[in-house]
């Protein structure tokens, strides 16, 4: 029977290795992926593992780090004088503006005080080098040398001399990995410098575009505007440069508009970053909390004396 | 069958060095050429060693990958299952393929591959990647013969 030899035949339990093997262990890999995904229950483990990924992070820096230290040791004495004169020009003009800065920003602290509003422009940073690690180019992670060890959590902004990078999402002892803000599952609330419209920049998961979609008609975008964090939400400090907008594009509907922008930081590398840590905000945001509903403002309907 | 001999050794040793190398950062414009290093030398364990090498070692295999690579728990594991599946199916006749066509046919496991992981990651919710996502399968196959010989080298070497 020519039936009989094609299916279940021999041919095909040659080796052992049948569908019936294969299938268990997909259904194994595709619970593991949805315990991963969904209710993070391995979360723990995997934090507890990864600290076994430390040696080979270790061995495979190697090429890159050593091709550095040769590359500084045979650099030329006039090659690093130069630089080093560079790098006095430029920090001279940055004390300059930071000086500049630092009374504008008393101004504007003294002035939001005045108006109580709460969203503050103050932060705290560390800095963190860039592992020579590359986890996956399609990817938008990096991976930074420090981790739960040195302070990092999850959350924290990652900024460059340019703007925003992205956030931490994973903590190792001594490794934290970032996502970029160009990852498909990013978003950042923004404001538009110029006309303070706020809304969110989704990444797109190409390293040189965001999207930002949903403005209405009516809306005040121009190509050429400067996004920056609004703040809201908590999770990034207000006034970090994110993007430039590139394109505005009517919508599916034509009822809102798409805005395409280009991340000012240099998301594709750079070697040194900053964390953020956003100080906790000291008025309440969101709804009130139940306790202070009853004691302060009574709820409407509810008997008073 | 004495080509599945091989030094134990050889094919961890072979295997570190695939993960190190796919970890290893490349200059920004050529990141999106990286070859699928684990796959590669997984592809020829399983027609050299199959003994050895089966889908539990695979799905082994994957996991690790996954941890190092920090991808979601399974996803390559899942991935390499696939792959290892394949080749043990056809071993019999990609074993004898000269290596221009073998190399062809791990053009077309890479290439199954990559619709694979863009599945997976749709249903993760990341949205598909940009075209240049097809670039690393004909990296792959271009290394293969390469790689086949210089694998092969090394361990009728040690075997001696």
């Amino acid at each position: 029977m020519a039936y009989d030899s094609s299916a279940g035949g021999p041919s095909f339990a040659e080796g052992g290795y049948g569908a019936l093997r294969l299938l268990a262990y997909l259904t194994v890999a595709v619970m593991l992926m949805v315990a991963d995904h969904r209710g993070g229950y391995l979360t723990q483990v995997r934090t507890w593992l990864t600290a076994l990924n430390e040696p080979l992070y270790r061995a495979a820096a190697l090429p890159v780090v050593a091709l550095r230290s040769l590359r500084d040791s045979v650099i030329s004495r006039g090659v690093l004088v130069d630089e080093r004169d560079r790098l006095n020009a430029e920090m001279l003009v940055a004390r300059a503006q930071l000086a500049r800065m630092d009374e504008l920003q008393r101004e504007n602290t003294r002035l939001r005080e005045l108006m109580g509003s709460s969203r503050g422009l103050a932060m705290r940073v560390q800095l963190a080098h860039l592992a020579d690690l590359d986890l996956d180019p399609f990817r938008h992670r990096i991976v930074l040398d420090q981790g739960s060890r040195q302070g990092v959590r999850e959350g924290l902004a990652i900024i460059d001399a340019k703007g925003l990078v992205g956030q931490i999402v994973a903590v190792a002892p001594l490794r934290a990995t970032g996502m970029l803000i160009s990852d498909a599952s990013h978003a950042v609330p923004v404001q538009v410098q110029r006309s303070g419209l706020r809304t969110i920049a989704y990444g797109t998961g190409e390293v040189d575009r965001l999207v930002v979609p949903n403005i209405p008609q009516s809306a005040d975008v121009r190509e050429g505007d400067l996004l920056l964090t609004s703040g809201m939400g908590g999770g990034f400090p207000a006034g970090l440069q994110v993007a430039r907008i590139v394109r505005l594009l009517p919508d599916d509907t034509r009822l809102f508009v798409v805005a395409e922008a280009e991340p000012v930081a240099a998301l594709d590398r750079s070697g040194e970053v900053l964390l953020v840590w956003v100080p906790e905000p000291e008025l309440d945001v969101g709804p009130p909390h139940a306790s202070q509903t009853t004691e302060d403002a009574p709820v409407d309907g509810a008997p008073s004396p | 069958m004495s080509r599945s001999r091989a030094r134990p050794g050889l094919f961890f040793v072979s295997l570190l060095i695939a993960l190190l190398l796919g970890l290893l950062p490349l200059p920004a414009g050529l990141a999106v050429f990286k070859p699928y290093w684990v796959a590669l030398v997984l592809i020829y364990w399983l027609l050299e060693a199959p003994d050895r090498v089966g889908l539990g070692m695979a799905f082994v295999i994957g996991l690790v990958a996954d941890l190092v690579y920090g991808t979601l728990f399974g996803e390559q594991a899942m991935r390499l299952i696939i792959i290892a599946f394949l080749v043990l199916r056809f071993r019999a006749r990609l074993r004898f393929f000269p290596l221009s066509q073998q190399a062809l046919a791990v053009l077309g496991l890479l290439l199954n591959d990559r619709v694979v992981s863009i599945g997976i990651r749709a249903f993760g919710g990341e949205g598909l990647p940009p075209a240049s996502i097809w670039l690393a399968p004909l990296v792959g196959m271009l290394l293969w013969p390469w790689l086949f010989l210089l694998l092969d080298r090394v361990s009728t070497g040690l075997r001696k």
